[in-house]
């Protein structure tokens, strides 16, 4: 945790270490500690008289249909991005890992839409598959017959933000996977291939189980990035709708708070969501110390 | 690989160039159409090659904005980015150095205590915690007179020693209100406190001996160790700075601190009529090419930065 062999100094540490436990403080432990408190209290409509009423924040969030619709939904968005985003970078990692010619050349033309941010994919896909003049929209109904709505029908929009949020991840996922194949002892897929094992049989049997750890990292990062980071996906294009269909959590925690002014209730939502991160964080943490063993 | 199977590695190649494709068509669809005049964009299918007007586009976008969306030229709004990306990434970079450096090269009282303060807020990205971060900006000294209420001194103004100090000061519509709350997290001073544990402890000795105090150390031997280090950080907190989209849009209600990235929503969320599709693209296309070119120009050190950060 220190180094064996350290300086002395009366004042130097702390004058090193003022600003960020100025910034810390103010902008962090104060907010947070902030929103804890104002999860127990509840304002009148004009913000004249807060009152003290425990858990009753909880309460009526965890007994508001819209809040467990909420719920829902960000937990199928998740699962979903998570799911689409990991098995399309997995497959593409093991091709990538498997040829020799033009390895650096497929890298650097998957790994560019990380630096794409979420808003930004939220609307190239809404252009896609804007209903009336998007291309796959049109693919859509002319092809297969369905006719594309996103504006209207809820499954179309959370479709939407799936694919836009899953298409953003997929380079993040290919590096790591790409990593984690390549850190597979040779040997084991030698001694495999040499006992007449398939290519197929070869990943199911020893590729995969043996990049299972990267695979659960993954999992929970791209879980973090989906409750968390889509903010601006959705925000800019579906805003929540039709009829809450894309209301994830942290969006809702915006619309009630900034659109609704409800000071308690959004502050609730905030001490739920600090709940998961932390849950989250600490998942991912014991998983790391297990990996270090590994 | 393992053996000669020329036709699953024909099949692989397949594979990666259809998944190519998938991942690239968005990029190709938006760049086409952002060479394309508006009316060619109103009726299915839309064109697939490129338009004869790219520059009317771009120039438009760069010199003028949307005339019905509060029209701000799009150069105004990459420059806040790149300020913005810029500050945070700096300032991120330089104040977790520092106090990576105090944490684990004295000993000091209460340093265990500063360890866990700064810590804790790997946990809680800024999402989480926004009304009341949202407070703190619109006066900064919030936390201070809500402390000195509880001691039971009412109002904003403090004097001292004779000298009346207003304490209420708002960070909306400021570069700073833009980028503190985001430079307080602790992932860069945990990447970097992870690296000094890494670096042997006789060059620490050797320096003390040859008479070197704590800031003549770190600053000719930690620094330069460290480059490398800081470049891929760098590369990661500029992304990062760059694509910020809720804490834009929250502590920016002036336009002319609107980014890019932030203000291409309002482009795209225009009331009943179909937004100028061909214009939209135009920006979409200025806002990702910066980040996009940091990936793929210094892919080196991206990879690094970003398998360091996620330890």
């Amino acid at each position: 945790m220190i180094k064996r062999v350290t300086f002395r100094h009366k004042w130097l540490p702390y004058a090193l270490l003022a600003p960020q436990l100025l910034i810390t403080l103010i902008f962090f432990i104060w907010p947070a500690s902030q929103a804890l408190y104002q999860s127990v209290l509840q304002q009148d409509a004009f913000g004249l008289r807060t009152a003290f009423v425990g858990l009753d924040n909880f309460a009526y969030l965890f007994s508001d249909p819209i809040y467990l619709e909420s719920f829902d939904v960000t937990i199928v968005f998740s699962v979903a991005v998570a799911l689409l985003s990991l098995s399309f970078a997995l497959m593409l990692a093991v091709m990538a890992d498997r040829i020799i010619k033009g390895a650096t050349t497929y890298k650097t033309l998957l790994i560019w839409p990380y630096a794409v941010a979420p808003a930004i994919a939220g609307v190239l896909w809404y252009f896609m598959f804007n209903p009336a003049v998007g291309i796959n929209a049109w693919i859509l109904r002319t092809v297969f017959g369905y006719d594309w709505n996103h504006t209207l029908n809820g499954t179309d929009a959370l479709l939407l933000i799936v694919i836009a949020a899953a298409w953003k991840q997929i380079s993040y996922n290919f590096l790591f996977f790409l990593a984690g194949l390549q850190a597979i002892p040779r040997s084991l897929i030698e001694a495999a291939a040499i006992d007449g094992a398939s290519p197929f049989k070869r990943f199911w049997t020893i590729i995969f189980p043996l990049l299972s750890p990267t695979t659960f990292f993954l999992v929970v990062v791209n879980i973090v990035y989906a409750f968390f980071d889509t903010f601006g996906t959705i925000h800019a294009t579906t805003r929540g709708g039709p009829a809450g269909a894309t209301n994830t959590l942290v969006y809702k925690v915006f619309n009630d708070g900034f659109i609704g002014l409800d000071l308690g209730g959004s502050a609730a939502q905030s001490v739920v969501l600090m709940v998961i991160v932390v849950t989250l964080t600490v998942v991912q943490f014991r998983y790391i110390e297990r990996r270090v063993e590994y | 690989m393992v053996e000669n199977r020329p036709w699953l590695t024909v099949f692989s190649h397949l594979v990666l160039i259809l998944g190519i494709g998938v991942v690239v068509l968005p990029l190709w669809v938006t760049l086409v159409s952002s060479t394309h005049a508006g009316e060619d964009l109103l009726r299915s299918p839309i064109p697939m090659w490129f338009g004869n007007q790219m520059f009317e586009n771009y120039s438009q976008m760069l010199s003028s904005g949307m005339k019905h969306v509060s029209g701000q030229p799009l150069t105004g709004m990459m420059l806040n980015s790149l300020i913005m990306a810029l500050s945070i990434a700096i300032g991120k970079i330089a104040i977790s150095l520092i106090a990576a450096f105090a944490i684990c090269y004295f000993r000091f009282p209460f340093r265990m205590t500063c360890f866990w303060l700064i810590f804790i807020t790997l946990m809680l990205p800024v999402e989480v915690r926004i009304l009341p971060t949202y407070e703190v900006i619109a006066n900064v000294f919030t936390p201070l007179t809500k402390l000195l209420a509880l001691l039971g001194y009412e109002g904003t103004d403090v004097v001292i020693a004779g000298f009346s100090i207003d304490l209420d000061v708002s960070m909306l519509d400021s570069y700073a209100g833009l980028t503190l709350p985001l430079i307080a997290s602790a992932t860069a001073t945990f990447l970097f406190r992870q690296f000094f544990l890494t670096v042997p402890d006789e060059l620490t000795e050797a320096a003390r001996i040859d008479g070197a105090g704590p800031m003549k150390f770190f600053r000719d031997i930690l620094l330069p160790l460290s480059r490398t280090n800081i470049a891929a950080l760098f590369v990661i907190l500029f992304i990062f700075g760059w694509n910020q989209y809720l804490w834009p849009l929250l502590v920016t209600t002036d336009p002319s601190y609107a980014t890019v990235v932030m203000g291409i929503q309002r482009m795209v969320n225009v009331a009943d009529i179909e937004p100028q599709w061909n214009l939209v693209m135009a920006a979409s296309m200025l806002a990702m090419l910066p980040p996009v070119a940091i990936v793929i120009g210094m892919q080196r050190l991206f990879v690094k930065g970003l398998v360091e950060t996620e330890k």
